[in-house]
Order: C-alpha cells, then sequence, then structure tokens
C-alpha cells in the first residue's frame, strides 16, 4: 500500500499543528462557535446529538494492520471501545472529547492517517472497490488514482470551500462495488483501443433529498488529464452552484438545470483554457504511485475444494462470506460487522487488535474496509480459509450473512446524529430478531436493505433493494419504504410503496414484502430481479395486506 | 484610516473607496470602485487620472475585467462569510488567466488568519483583515505549510510541491 513520503508526513503533521491551535483557540475563546465549525468540520469533527463525532478517513478503504491496530487503541483509549466503519469506507468515533482530537489526529498522522476533509463543503475522502487489486473482472487497480486524488484533494486551495460537500469514487470494474454512480463524480476506469489507461467520467450523481444519478460528462479522460479535468469540473462547480439554498448545492443541481450538454461544454471550455495552471500528471508520478500497490507475493498454489466435508455452517460462512480471487489457491474472506443483535457496521477495539494481527498472519498485514460496512481479507490462502473461519467465529465477526437481507447498510440514526428524525440501530435489531433463522435468509437469498435516519441518505436507503427512511411524525419515529433501488453496476432509485409504517411494524412489514417475492419468483430469480419483471406494485399490495385488514 | 497586511507588511490603505468620505480630497485619489459601478460608468473611468481598483463581488466574473486589467492597480475579492468560496476562483483567474500584476486583496468579514494561506496560494497578497485579528498570528498564519500538492500560486514558505503544471 502506500507509503507517505516526507512530503505527505510533513503536510500531516502541519495539519495537526494547525487544528490543535484553533482548538486551543476555541477553547480560549479567541474562535466563535461559527468560526471553529468550519474549521473542526474540515477535520473531520462535528458536534453530535450527545459529543461530538470525529470522522477518520480510510483512503478508498485500505488500511494496514499496524492502522487499524492504531483505530483500536485510540477508540480505547479516547473514545468507548469501539468505531463505526461508514458506507464512505470512514471510522467514526462517537464519544471523543473535543479537547482530545488534537491528540488523536497527532495519533493518526504517526500511521500516517488523518481525519482531513471527512466533513464540511470540501472534497471528501475518496472511495474505491473493495475488491480493487483481486477482483476477477476488473479493468486496472483504482486505489492509484485514488491515492494521487486524494494528494490532489488535500487542501486544495481554491476548492476548500466549496457550496457543499463533494464526493469522488473511483471502480475499476463494472460491477461497481463503489457505488460511484451517486456520486458527486464516478470515475471507471477504460482501455481505449491502444490499452491506454483512462476513465469513463460521470458527474452529478448522488443521494440526500434530491436522488439522481450520475450523468456521463466524458466517454474516454486520458490518465494524464485526470488532475486536470478534475479541477475543471470543481472550477464550474466552484463558481456556479448555487449557494443561497443548501439543499440545492451539490453540483448534481447545477449539472441538472443546465443539462448535461450544456455543463460539459463549460467543463469543457475551463479546461482548455486552464491548460496554463492545471496540474498535470506525468507518467513516472503515477508510476512512483503504482509501485506501492504491486500485487503481494503471492504463493504459486491450486484452487482447492476447502468446503468438502467441513461442517455446515463454514460450508455457509465459506459460501456466503468469501469471494473469488483472480489468484489460484487464493479467496477474499469477510469479516462481517452484522452480527444479529449488534449496530450495523460497529467494531470493537478488541475485534479490530485481533483481525490486525489475523490480517498479519494470513492477508498480508492488509485489510479492506467495504461500502456495506464490513472489512475483508483480501488475500487468504485457501488453506487457511478454515482457520480464519474459526478464529473469526471466536471473535464474533463470522456471522455467514453477506450479501442476504441482514447484511444492511444503516447510518447511526437519532442514538447519535443530530441530524437524524428517527433511530435506525432499534430497527435493525428488528430486522436481525424477524430474520434470525438462516435458512429462512439464504431461501430469500441476494437482498440489499439500506436505512436513512434521514433524508440526507448517509445510509443510501434510495438505493437499496429495499430502502428504509426514518421520517418524523408528529414526534413519533416512522418509517417510509422504497423498493427496487439499486448500485453495483445497473443503477436505479427505489420507489415509494406508500404511506410510512411505524416502528414497531418494519420488520413485519419487510417480512410481508419479501414473501410476495417468495410467492412471486421464477427459478433462480432474485428479489431484484422480481420486482424488476412484476413492479412494486404486488409488493405494495403485500406489504399492506395486514394493515388494510385491520383498519 | 484601515490597516491592510499587503505583501508581509501592515500598512495604513492609501487606497479610498468609493463614497468614502474624508481624507485628502485634493486630486484623483487612488479610489476602489465596486464592480457594477465601474461597468456601468466605465468610459468616466476609464478617463480617470489616478489609481483605479475595483472590487469583485462573489457572483461577479473575474473574466469581465479583461478589457481594463492593464489599467487596474488594485482588484479586491469578497469574503463576507468564511463559506464563501468564490474568491478563490476568482484570485487564481486574475492571476492566471488576466495575468494580473497588481494588488490583489482580500477584503470582508471572514479575511483571517486560517484562511490566509489558501488565500495566498490562490494569489491574493494583500489582506484587509477582519477587526480583532493579530498582526503577528496572521504573518505566522501565511507560512502555516512548507509543502502543497497542487501547482497554485506560489508562496515563499513552501520548500515542496507534489504535482506541476503540465509542461
Amino acid at each position: 500500500m502506500y507509503q507517505y513520503d516526507q512530503l505527505d508526513q510533513a503536510f500531516v503533521d502541519q495539519r495537526v499543528s494547525e487544528f490543535r491551535d484553533q482548538t486551543r483557540r476555541f477553547l480560549a475563546g479567541e474562535l466563535s462557535e461559527d468560526e471553529f465549525k468550519l474549521l473542526r468540520l474540515r477535520n473531520g469533527l462535528y458536534i453530535q446529538r450527545h459529543a461530538p463525532m470525529l470522522r477518520i478517513a480510510i483512503p478508498y478503504g485500505l488500511l494496514a494492520s499496524r492502522q487499524l491496530r492504531k483505530l483500536g487503541e485510540i477508540a480505547r483509549r479516547y473514545d468507548r471501545s469501539f468505531g463505526h466503519f461508514t458506507t464512505r469506507q470512514n471510522l467514526q468515533l462517537n464519544w471523543p472529547k473535543l479537547e482530545d482530537v488534537p491528540d488523536i489526529l497527532e495519533q493518526l498522522a504517526t500511521v500516517q492517517m488523518h481525519a482531513i476533509q471527512t466533513s464540511g463543503n470540501c472534497i471528501r475522502n475518496v472511495t474505491a472497490d473493495h475488491m480493487a487489486g483481486i477482483a476477477e473482472d476488473e479493468v486496472d487497480d483504482p486505489r492509484p488514482y485514488c491515492e494521487i486524488i486524494r494528494q490532489w484533494a488535500n487542501l486544495h486551495p481554491e476548492f476548500t470551500y466549496l457550496p457543499r460537500k463533494f464526493k469522488i469514487a473511483v471502480t475499476g470494474s463494472p460491477a461497481d462495488r463503489a457505488a460511484s454512480e451517486v456520486h458527486d463524480i464516478g470515475l471507471h476506469l477504460r482501455r481505449d483501443k491502444q490499452g491506454n489507461i483512462g476513465f469513463q467520467v460521470l458527474v452529478g450523481g448522488g443521494l440526500g433529498r434530491t436522488p439522481i444519478i450520475g450523468q456521463v460528462i466524458r466517454e474516454f479522460l486520458p490518465l494524464p488529464d485526470l488532475l486536470s479535468y478534475l479541477d475543471a469540473i470543481l472550477r464550474v462547480y466552484n463558481r456556479y452552484g448555487r449557494r443561497d439554498n443548501i439543499h440545492k448545492a451539490r453540483i448534481k443541481i447545477l449539472v441538472k438545470s443546465l443539462g448535461i450538454a450544456r455543463f460539459r461544454d463549460q467543463v469543457e471550455t475551463e479546461w482548455q483554457a486552464a491548460r496554463d495552471i492545471a496540474p498535470g500528471l506525468e507518467a513516472s508520478q503515477v508510476e512512483r504511485v503504482r509501485s506501492f500497490f504491486q500485487p503481494p507475493a503471492y504463493e504459486s498454489l491450486q484452487n482447492i475444494d476447502v468446503a468438502a466435508g467441513r461442517e455446515p455452517q463454514f460450508q455457509a460462512w465459506y459460501r456466503y462470506n468469501t469471494r473469488p480471487h483472480r489468484v489460484a489457491g487464493y479467496r477474499a474472506a469477510f469479516v462481517s460487522l452484522k452480527a444479529h443483535g449488534q449496530n450495523p457496521g460497529d467494531m470493537s477495539s478488541g475485534q479490530m487488535e485481533a483481525v490486525a494481527a489475523l490480517a498479519d498472519r494470513v492477508s498480508f498485514g492488509l485489510i479492506r474496509v467495504t461500502h456495506s460496512q464490513n472489512l475483508l481479507l483480501g488475500d487468504v490462502r485457501q488453506s487457511d480459509l478454515y482457520a480464519v473461519w474459526q478464529e473469526l467465529r471466536g471473535l464474533g465477526l463470522a456471522m455467514p450473512n453477506i450479501g442476504t437481507l441482514t447484511d444492511m447498510i444503516a447510518c447511526p440514526g437519532l442514538d447519535f446524529c443530530s441530524l437524524a428524525n428517527a433511530g435506525t440501530l432499534n430497527v435493525a435489531k428488528q430486522i436481525q430478531e424477524q430474520f434470525d433463522d438462516l435458512d429462512y435468509l439464504y431461501d430469500l437469498g441476494d437482498i440489499e436493505i439500506k436505512m436513512s435516519g434521514c433524508m440526507n441518505a448517509c445510509g443510501h436507503h434510495h438505493v437499496g433493494h429495499i430502502g428504509i427512511l426514518g421520517v418524523d411524525k408528529h414526534g413519533e419515529e416512522w418509517y417510509q419504504i422504497t423498493l427496487g433501488g439499486s448500485v453495483n453496476g445497473f443503477t436505479a432509485l427505489g420507489e415509494v410503496i406508500g404511506p410510512s409504517v411505524p416502528q414497531a411494524e418494519v420488520a413485519s412489514t419487510i417480512e410481508r414484502i419479501v414473501e410476495v417475492y417468495r410467492a412471486e419468483r421464477e427459478d433462480g430469480e432474485r428479489f431484484i430481479e422480481t420486482i424488476r419483471r412484476i413492479g412494486v406494485k404486488p409488493f405494495k399490495e403485500g406489504a399492506y395486506a395486514t394493515h388494510s385488514q385491520a383498519a | 484610516m484601515r490597516r491592510i497586511l499587503r505583501r508581509r507588511e501592515v500598512v495604513e490603505d492609501d487606497w479610498r473607496l468609493a463614497g468614502e468620505e474624508g481624507g485628502d480630497d485634493a486630486g484623483s485619489p487612488a479610489l476602489i470602485l465596486p464592480f457594477a459601478e465601474f461597468r456601468t460608468h466605465i468610459a468616466k473611468w476609464r478617463a480617470y487620472p489616478g489609481r483605479l481598483g475595483v472590487r469583485l463581488s462573489p457572483a461577479d466574473a473575474a473574466e469581465d475585467l479583461a478589457e481594463d486589467i492593464q489599467r487596474l492597480s488594485l482588484v479586491a475579492a469578497e469574503f463576507p462569510t468564511p463559506g464563501e468560496g468564490r474568491g478563490y476562483t476568482q484570485g487564481r483567474l486574475l492571476r492566471s488567466r488576466l495575468q494580473f500584476k497588481g494588488e490583489l486583496r482580500a477584503v470582508g468579514a471572514a479575511v483571517k488568519q486560517d484562511l490566509l494561506f489558501i488565500l495566498a496560494r490562490c494569489g491574493f497578497d494583500s489582506f484587509e483583515l477582519a477587526a480583532g485579528q493579530k498582526v503577528e498570528e496572521a504573518l505566522r498564519a501565511l507560512d502555516r505549510y512548507s509543502v502543497a500538492y497542487q501547482p497554485a500560486e506560489p508562496v515563499p514558505s513552501i520548500r515542496q510541491q507534489r504535482y506541476s503544471v503540465a509542461g
């Protein structure tokens, strides 16, 4: 993985010093709440319902074991010994003390980590496919380009006070495991006829209260033009994005109001005009960064049948929680953060330290953080999988539910977040209880539930096969349900099925919805495919069936 | 008199804002005009014998000064709130696209030490510091970083920069 050089280290160290001084001035009363807010946000620090929340960047989801160990140590020392992994490959600490944050950032800098620009109206942590570098269907590894973008975005002097937040995701695979089409910019790696690397560029995607799927602004952007083109898009946005209304300030609204053709013209014009100031990307620089992402020293192995003769629990884990690897004899193994009875995406300090140690032994000391709020050991020898399963099981991290209905995405909701209208964690628990029978879960197959506690959509509810949105109804927590959303290579927004339901009825409503699927599905048809084939109407009828009878 | 941090020195402002009372009215003082006023009476101002500056609002397009840029000794951009970021682009366009060599001044209530480094990187060399700002701290803030990634306007403190303009 990438290693900081002197420049990178000096930058994060100076950033820590700067924030330490800003925090000191705030506590001394020299900076007002409002002034400090914009500064702390750009260092990942929110003031939440109960306490500050610190969002730590895990650029493109890649962690070295020493970094995960450090996160565990920080969570224990400065928080309540756990952290929450988010859909954008960040780790959130929910209880740090404001005055400790400079020390936390200093600790992070010792392992080449930071919380720079993980919040605020600026370019956020750049995210990628968690299968980067090991997927069988990949054009190229997106991570070197993510790292280059991370650097370009760090304290970009012109784009640190944008109209609104700005998220970039890069994927090298058509399966788009990074949800790139619902990002402000989505970059899809492509090769031209000569084999040169470039990107299909999408712009103007985003969720929130106006969900929009990104549109193609460039079919093929050659790699050397990457940073200059990003500069041009950002400059057009910084100048013309709306600043009068926070709900209309994302780039998606600008793209929508101009239309993609006019927006494209403006960007192209700006791009041509800015050649004299825009950053170039020399081949030597790309090579330097790429050299850090060379495949590890794989052994020469054969694929083996590791499940044969093993107990059914291991077979289930193998089937649901491991994925094929491009190198024979290896597989990728999920560390499930979706055990029933726990908050989706939460991990304790002890678990972090144990997984760091496990990664050192079985996966070249690297851990990946996924968009779906799990971790992944990317390079496990197939012959090690059984031992890995046993160890993960002992840690409570082997729930064999990846890709099933209880592998749901959820934001922290009302329990932590001051923006939320409704809780998500209680609902998640209810769903886990309702669907605790693994055979039933497996029969249902691939179903993605995504849940947000408010319309800011941190839980990506619009693109869940089943989306759950918490709403406030006269002081009570109610939930609106959408069906038919998806990402992963076919992006679609879900359709609201009808009136929202009270908290106690979310799980039973979902059960009625999936029962419609069980009744209607054709052989081998996935839940989302049945919805696409028959439409949401039968599901709608099913969802409210007992409701109308009761009324 | 306003105090200005200009090219790392604190100076009394030798510029008068249009409509501003007092001072020495003899002759043609160095005058800063709102962009709208400058444009509305363009012929008059082109003939103005003294030094001339223009103050851009965040929504103004820096390129609209292209024809007159040689005539201007000062351009000011407004930072009324810390979240208002259009002035950074105005600064970069003035320096690069319009090749403006005169005084580029950041004005407004948000011009405080924590923004100075990125303002300087966008070409600002003069700051009308908000009330209560300490000059010593502001001067230090200009040197807060010794490294940068982007090829923006050069500032003296930066010893190492990662990316440069494609050559």
